[in-house]
């Protein structure tokens, strides 16, 4: 007999339920060895890790618990990175006044000027003081709940759903990993075993916002949708606002991975062992350090390095005409109606088009979008902030679409590279390109259609 | 070069396999590429008593059900390298979970020594193993080790030399199934019996079968091949 005969003849044989027994029964095995083969003589035994396993992972508390932790970390970034934005922004504004007396002193050609003070300095200005005070804030926060032990916990409770859409438990923590770099996310796939799974939590890993977006994220959320809020409260309602839109890329993943594991992906969930660490206290020092040194100044530089050319070349698109209008506004006006279907405008679009290197400049193009063509107000603080938006005709429903479309669009450049890598595949690229395209589409469409259709706005 | 042996290292990540495998083999490795696979182990030696012990340190992995490249490779390294002896590493501090895998490797090897290592940390925390009743129960040497502090090593040293040379039979212990399940192994394992010969453990052939291990046919049919070659 052949070994492939005898493997199907062992199958006929074989039931769904026989891994589970052999696996229970390994378990039972070594309970008992350990039983007989260990004695604990101080009691020391790690009783404070089990007790706050007990509440931690508790069914009850378990979800509630991580919805806390998560608005908590979200609170204390935007309520923490208030102050030190504006005062950035303010300085910015002050250098900014001060450089351009400097050329006027120097009889700099106009061109020049408008290069490298409008484009260059404008746009890593506000990449900096938008980005800046949120990442220094958020990434030590993470780093402290992750040393102390906390995120394993997260994994353990995602399980079970992750298992019912048919992915792999791990995900979640890749998703962590995503908060902070999808493009680093997609590296960590490599915890999950199975090619399936590890295809499923690449294909969705880009439905968590990475840092890139926390900027737009926040600053759309505190411009617009609290706006009628001051002081604490309207942390308060930007966080509210932040942690549903996390959910919401969450139950995004949740469909998509579910999706695709009953048509592309078909399969079963497979085995895992998660290890669960105990609790330690964290060195709290240390990984503050550590996580705005290495994490936060990197990312920044990063956004810089690709902001500082972007910001040129859109600078240079806005003041070079063909026929009566510039390059920018050409493009801006083709993308224009389609930008509206959606509930968006041309120069939105563009933005996310020119922000494809990364989603750091996203936001930075569409201001200076907006200000080579509007009024050239001096962008000085926040308030002045809101006022380009609302004279470019923005909403609350703009906003919130904007926000949409940033959570949900497709990866960066540098995330379809490391997912190209990864999976070696070009067909599985352009899915994981063509998947959060469509859904970013169609979500802010159908938003926008049905509030037009009942007359909200 | 008729006295030189290979000694294979697996174990859980994060038990100090590594920790074990350097403290060991000091600067004396290398990395070497395994036929067909693209994963590189790492190897270095050891001389001792005029033998020369060839350690090869397999992937730190949980199980070896062949769920990731991984637990393959350290899979078929066990089964089909057949290495002279296998040490399991196994953390002392939490070997309950850890005893998985050694069950996992009786079944599937004969030479087999259990290392516990972290010994230093769990006598601090209060663990006491009774290595002797486990190499009772397990059928095969259970020794204490600290590979950090270099504690255990020349018994470890001298019980793979005693293997080697036969002078202790390990005799791994059985593991029992449920009788639904070990009634489908007597009917599979005669069959398997009769394709691999004693080359591999038949009944472990026969419990992967039946659990639907696919990756295993090809291994096997190259061993066959091989087998008809030679």
């Amino acid at each position: 007999m052949h070994i492939e005969q005898l493997y199907k003849e062992a199958q006929k044989l074989s039931t769904k339920q026989l891994r589970d027994d052999i696996v229970q029964h390994l378990h039972e095995r070594s309970h008992l060895l350990c039983q007989e083969g260990i004695t604990y003589n101080k009691a020391k035994k790690d009783t404070k890790t089990e007790k706050l396993d007990a509440i931690f992972t508790s069914p009850i508390f378990g979800f509630p618990i991580m919805m806390i932790m998560l608005g908590t970390v979200f609170y204390i970034t935007i309520a923490g990175a208030n102050v030190p934005s504006s005062l950035l922004a303010d300085f910015f504004g002050w250098l900014e006044s001060q450089l351009t007396a400097l050329f006027t002193f120097l009889h700099a050609p106009e061109w020049l000027h408008g290069m490298l003070i409008l484009g260059l300095f404008r746009g890593t200005a506000w990449v900096i003081a938008v980005m800046l005070p949120p990442m220094a804030i958020f990434f030590p926060t993470f780093a402290l709940l992750e040393n102390y032990g906390y995120l394993p916990r997260v994994a353990f409770n995602m399980d079970r759903l992750f298992k019912k859409v048919g992915a792999h438990g791990k995900q979640s923590l890749t998703m962590a990993m995503g908060f902070g770099c999808n493009a680093a996310a997609v590296i960590s796939t490599r915890i999950i075993e199975s090619p399936r799974e590890r295809m499923l939590a690449i294909l969705t890993n880009n439905f968590v916002p990475c840092n890139g977006r926390w900027g737009t994220l926040i600053v759309f959320a505190s411009l617009f949708m609290a706006a009628g809020f001051t002081g604490g409260m309207k942390s308060l309602v930007t966080t509210g606002i932040l942690v549903g839109i996390v959910l919401f890329g969450i139950l995004i993943t949740f469909f998509v991975s579910w999706f695709l594991s009953k048509t592309a992906l078909k399969g079963i969930p497979t085995h895992y062992t998660l290890e669960l660490p105990p609790y330690r206290k964290p060195k709290i020092f240390d990984t503050v350090i550590r996580a705005s040194a290495t994490k936060s100044w990197s990312v920044l530089v990063r956004a810089v390095k690709v902001a500082a050319p972007a910001a040129i070349l859109t600078w240079v698109f806005a003041n070079i005409y063909i026929g009566d209008s510039s390059i920018l506004l050409h493009a801006v006006n083709f993308l224009d109606p389609f930008g509206r279907l959606l509930g968006l405008d041309g120069y939105i679009m563009m933005a996310f088009i020119l922000g494809l290197p990364a989603n750091e400049i996203v936001l930075p193009i569409l201001l200076m979008g907006y200000l080579s063509t509007g009024s050239l107000t001096e962008v000085k603080s926040m308030v002045d902030l809101k006022k380009i938006f609302l004279d470019h005709g923005w909403t609350w429903l703009t906003a919130l679409n904007m926000m949409l479309f940033s959570l949900l669009h497709y990866p960066c450049g540098t995330t379809l590279v490391n997912i190209y890598k990864e999976t070696k595949s070009k067909k599985w690229t352009f899915m994981a390109f063509l998947i959060p395209t469509v859904i970013a589409i169609v979500i802010p469409l159908m938003i926008t259609q049905t509030v037009r259709f009942f007359g909200w706005i | 070069m008729g006295n030189e042996y290979r000694i294979a290292l697996a174990g859980n990540p994060n038990t100090g396999k590594s920790t074990l495998f350097n403290a060991l083999t000091g600067l004396r490795q290398h990395t070497g590429n395994w036929a067909g696979k693209t994963v590189s182990l790492a190897q270095g030696s050891v001389e001792y008593k005029n033998k020369t012990f060839q350690f090869i340190d397999l992937p730190g992995t949980y199980s070896l059900f062949s769920n990731s490249k991984d637990e393959e490779v350290a899979r078929n390294y066990i089964v089909f390298e057949k290495p002279d002896v296998t040490l399991v590493v196994l953390d002392a501090t939490s070997l309950e979970r850890n005893f998985n895998l050694a069950l996992q490797v009786l079944e599937m090897t004969k030479n087999v020594i259990i290392c516990i290592n972290l010994i230093d940390i769990a006598e601090k925390q209060g663990i006491e193993i009774k290595e002797r009743l486990l190499t009772n129960r397990l059928g095969v040497p259970v020794i204490k080790i600290s590979a950090r502090n270099k504690i255990g090593f020349p018994l470890l040293l001298d019980t793979i030399d005693r293997i080697v040379t036969g002078a202790i039979e390990c005799q791994p212990l059985v593991l029992q199934y449920p009788d639904e399940i070990e009634e489908k192994i007597r009917q599979i394992e005669p069959h398997v019996r009769a394709i691999v010969g004693d080359h591999v453990s038949a009944r472990w052939v026969a419990l992967r079968l039946l659990d639907g291990d696919e990756s295993l046919l090809d291994e096997i049919n190259r061993l066959i091949t091989l087998k008809g070659a030679s």
